[in-house]
């Protein structure tokens, strides 16, 4: 089998799109939501996953028929603390204002229930190279709404972007205001609602 | 005292475990169609969270910190995700056997929700949050400096996630009759419904007892 089959494509772009892990799966909802107020630190979070997601996936798929399958929940949760523990060490070295950002949303991709529904679903019966693709995927995918939710909280919110700032000063003199709701935990919520209107009016069949 | 009520009731409204930090929110969204399992999970999640958090408190302070009583000197707070999820892990096993043991009706009832507990990020995050906690100053209400605060915690974001799980499950089941335009039904009027809740607890922000 050749490492860039069809079925291996599918397993690292159908997550993107018509399977993504957010808007279609609805996993991973709580960091999503939580970390999205400014662009950086959504981008981090996304690529922390995406890793997590395709060493868990891969390191799960190669020892999957050695586990025995009453403590398998066990052993999928201690790989991935195992991992995001790494993770965690390696943000409060290299980029340690971000990890204060990011604060206990860096402990909880532990739970992060796109982690434990791509070990559960697929993973545990389908092959390394396979699976580490499909975690490669669905961490992009997941980054992808993150991405989309802070590039409008933070230009709506606070006129910037990663922390530059967008909005010229002019249209601060005639009257523009930064919409400060958006800096605010609930409009994520309706952010992300609003994203989910907007994949499903465009993909119909979902 | 005064610091328990404060802690108890502010974990309550202003640090609403779903409408301030999003955490639980999978299972949030998932069970809440019906009003009844809302609120048997709402249940079990504070059960769970009142044995958790002690004893990861305890864990935290004895055995990780170089000042606990168990291996004085040695730094092991990195340990704390790995020991802190198998704790969880273990109780929710516990929790399992114990229902199933004596309230065969409850066990039946919650189903595949009880073990999925374990993945349930309110659990998880609670704990993480009086791990930071517990390095705040006495005078700030947030602070957790021993079992009886962790008690009052714990009981306190179980019973704001249990009250945050039937509110929603309460408005889904009367949204059922309303016409929703066809690619917002189902996913995505809830989260709208949830964000617009969420700006309801934001005026609870200023609270302080």
């Amino acid at each position: 089998m050749s490492l860039f089959s069809k079925a291996n494509k599918e397993a690292l772009t159908s997550p993107l799109n018509l399977n993504n892990p957010v808007v279609v799966q609805v996993l991973g909802i709580c960091s999503a939501l939580a970390v999205t107020s400014q662009l950086e630190p959504a981008i981090v979070m996304g690529l922390s996953v995406t890793i997590i997601t395709a060493f868990s996936n891969l390191i799960i798929s190669i020892i999957r028929n050695s586990i025995p399958n009453r403590i398998r929940i066990i052993v999928q949760l201690v790989v991935v603390a195992a991992l995001v523990t790494i993770v965690s060490q390696v943000l409060k070295a290299f980029a340690y204002d971000v990890s204060v950002q990011l604060s206990v949303y860096v402990g909880l991709i532990i739970t992060n229930c796109i982690l434990m529904g791509r070990l559960e679903a697929f993973a545990m019966m389908n092959k390394p190279w396979p699976s580490f693709l499909d975690g490669i995927g669905n961490g992009v995918g997941y980054a992808l709404i993150l991405i989309i939710v802070g590039f409008f909280r933070e230009l709506l919110g606070s006129g910037s972007l990663m922390g530059y700032q967008i909005i010229p000063d002019a249209c601060y003199n005639i009257g523009y205001m930064n919409n400060g709701m958006m800096t605010m935990p609930a409009m994520s919520l309706i952010i992300v609602g609003c994203v989910i209107w907007a994949h499903r009016a465009y993909n119909k069949e979902l | 005292m005064e610091h328990l009520i404060s802690l108890f009731v502010r974990s309550i409204f202003v640090d609403n475990m779903i409408f301030a930090f999003f955490l639980g929110m999978c299972s949030y969204l998932a069970v809440s169609k019906t009003v009844k399992t809302a609120l048997g999970l709402g249940v079990a999640v504070t059960f769970v969270l009142l044995i958790t958090v002690p004893v990861d408190y305890l864990l935290q302070t004895e055995v990780l910190e170089p000042t606990g009583s168990l291996n004085p000197g040695v730094d092991l707070t990195f340990l704390a995700f790995i020991l802190f999820i198998a704790v969880i892990a273990a109780m929710v096993q516990l929790v399992e056997m114990i229902v199933e043991r004596f309230s065969p009706s409850l066990y039946a009832a919650l189903g595949i929700f009880l073990p999925l507990i374990a993945v349930n990020c309110a659990i998880m995050g609670a704990s993480l949050f009086m791990q930071q906690r517990i390095t705040m100053p006495d005078t700030n209400s947030q602070a957790i400096g021993g079992v009886a605060d962790c008690l009052a915690y714990a009981l306190g974001s179980g019973i704001g996630w249990l009250l945050a799980i039937t509110c929603l499950a309460a408005i889904r089941e009367k949204m059922a009759y309303t016409d929703v335009p066809k690619p917002l039904q189902g996913l995505g009027i809830t989260f709208i419904t949830v964000g617009l809740m969420a700006m309801a607890f934001m005026c609870f922000s200023g609270l302080n007892l």
